[in-house]
């Protein structure tokens, strides 16, 4: 954790270099930040896929996982390992398929382009805590449910949803961060004009050494830490990891 | 990663209506995800094999020219066997550091064990940008490394641009990688064992040995197998604190395609990563299968 926050100090540096620790302090970076439009872009379209990345992998990752919780048949183990295929495979590996089948869809540079990678690679991480705090739900609660008459969408919504809430949520905030932190996929999907914070960050720090990017580093790293924090050490019952 | 869904149907059903709802019923729900993967994960993939077989350089030679070009070019050997010693010396590194603070993690209180918990996590889920930028502040020529190196009379070393530089961000990087798969194993380990092994005469350290070592196998085992497929592919902190003169496999799968636009041969070593990475897996997954049945018949060659 400690070699992380150089960043912060880094932040504040009025020199053009990334010396350390800096020698004169400013504040030029942040607003350069919030000013210069192709970082503020990058961040707005950095924050607009992550939530749509949330909101579709969590949607798609917890039917998955209470649907295959649910059923009984015998190509359910390989279906769950399928779906865990994208946390095994080597990124670059990833990057490159993705990236020469969406030059063809002409998807490249695109905001649904990313929303779409992004979601595949959140996927497991919204399905692995969902199956598990589905693992110690006592399913007797829903067939109460059903014996007293609720069909079963309600009764997953009234009474399943909300005892897997802390999985679900898990699960959101680990897709939020996949899509927000995502870089070698998002390297092949940028474009000049549309890419995302972590690609803007990249490219100030290996073509034009850009302090900015410590800025950059900074909201990202408080952002990030802040969600986490958040959710590991939220008042109710164990955080499901 | 480790955390493998299990049965969670197996409960017997009560009522007939409920029993009408299991089985098959559900699976709809899991459709769309696999459609997406379907789509944009595994489509994709297959495409790149084959390309990798398709596009030859000089049109009409065998399929395999692309894997023959891979293997017969020393370049790309010695590309393969750096990225492959990167691998195992990032490995041994993070299983060296990630044991002994898995077993702090079990041997402390509950609100001490929180704290270490989150030290893990919370660097688990920085982002990889952000960690590499402050890896590069550090190692420069005139970063605190090596002033702290000047200051101590090592003098400076050069700590980028090649693979030293790499290796250490790794380290740091995959950590979590580690100490997560090993902490869970560590933590379902009876310590009354170690205390039976003690009153038979055992020392702590012979105990630790024959009877903690063994039990934790299977977390080191994942651990390792985590760390070391991701080493193999890993792409950014190659690109940022190392060098194209000291390449590792990924940075030149990256330029095959997105400079050269050689689909082919880009694609042939994206294949030979993902075959190498699919079979360590398997491998593992295999021998945890064993060591598991191993433990529950109480049979133990060891």
């Amino acid at each position: 954790m400690a070699p992380t926050l150089v960043v912060i100090p880094m932040g504040f540096t009025a020199a053009n270099t990334f010396q350390f620790p800096p020698s004169d302090w400013t504040l030029d970076r942040y607003s350069s930040l919030f000013s210069d439009p192709a970082w503020f872009d990058a961040l707005k379209t950095s924050v607009i896929v992550a939530v749509l990345v949330t909101a579709l992998a969590t949607v798609l990752g917890t039917a998955a996982a209470f649907g295959l919780s649910r059923s009984r048949f015998r190509m359910k183990p390989a279906i769950s390992a399928v779906l865990l295929v994208p946390m095994v495979v080597p990124t670059v590996v990833v990057a490159i398929a993705i990236y020469a089948i969406f030059l063809k869809w002409r998807f490249v540079g695109t905001l649904h382009g990313f929303v779409l990678a992004h979601t595949l690679l959140a996927l497991p991480f919204v399905f692995v805590p969902v199956t598990a705090s589905l693992q110690t739900f006592d399913r007797r609660l829903e067939r109460a449910a059903a014996s007293l008459g609720a069909p079963p969408l309600r009764a997953f919504l009234q009474v399943t949803l909300p005892s897997i809430r802390s999985g679900v949520l898990t699960g959101a905030l680990f897709a939020f961060i996949t899509s927000f932190d995502e870089l070698v996929v998002s390297l092949f999907l940028g474009t000049a004009t549309v890419r995302t914070l972590p690609v803007q960050m990249y490219g100030s720090v290996t073509r034009e050494i850009d302090p900015t990017v410590a800025a950059a580093s900074t909201v990202t790293l408080l952002l990030t830490t802040t969600l986490l924090l958040a959710v590991l050490f939220r008042p109710q019952r164990e955080a499901v990891l | 990663m480790t955390v493998s869904p299990q049965d969670g149907g197996g409960r017997p059903s009560g009522g007939a209506r409920l029993r009408g709802l299991g089985g098959r019923a559900w699976i709809p729900l899991v459709l769309p995800a696999l459609l997406i993967l379907a789509v944009f994960f595994f489509y994709p993939l297959a495409e790149i094999v084959r390309r990798s077989f398709a596009e030859i350089a000089p049109p009409g030679t065998s399929p395999f020219g692309n894997y023959q070009w891979f293997f017969d070019t020393p370049a790309n050997l010695t590309i393969l066997r750096r990225t492959i010693v990167t691998a195992v010396a990032v490995t041994a590194a993070c299983l060296l550091v990630a044991y002994p603070y898995a077993y702090l993690m079990t041997v402390v209180g509950r609100r001490t064990r929180a704290v270490l918990l989150a030290l893990v996590l919370v660097p688990f889920w920085t982002s990889l940008m952000v960690r590499n930028f402050a890896w590069i502040v550090l190692l420069q020529d005139q970063g605190p490394v090596n002033d702290a190196l000047a200051a101590v009379g090592v003098g400076r070393q050069r700590l980028i641009g090649n693979v030293s530089g790499v290796t250490i961000a790794m380290i740091q990087i995959l950590l979590p990688f580690a100490t997560l798969p090993i902490y869970a194993v560590l933590r379902g380990i009876d310590r009354r064992l170690l205390q039976a092994a003690q009153s038979l005469g055992a020392p702590p350290w012979r105990a630790f040995l024959k009877v903690y070592l063994p039990l934790s196998a299977p977390g080191i085992l994942a651990g390792a197998l985590i760390v070391f497929v991701i080493s193999l592919g890993f792409y950014v902190t190659p690109a940022l604190l190392g060098s194209p003169t000291n390449a590792l496999i990924s940075q030149f799968i990256f330029i095959q395609v997105s400079t050269l636009l050689d689909w082919g041969r880009g694609g042939a070593m994206a294949v030979v990563l993902l075959v190498v990475a699919m079979v360590l897996i398997g491998l593992g997954s295999l021998a945890a299968r064993r060591g598991q049945s191993r433990l529950s018949t109480g049979i133990d060659p060891a």
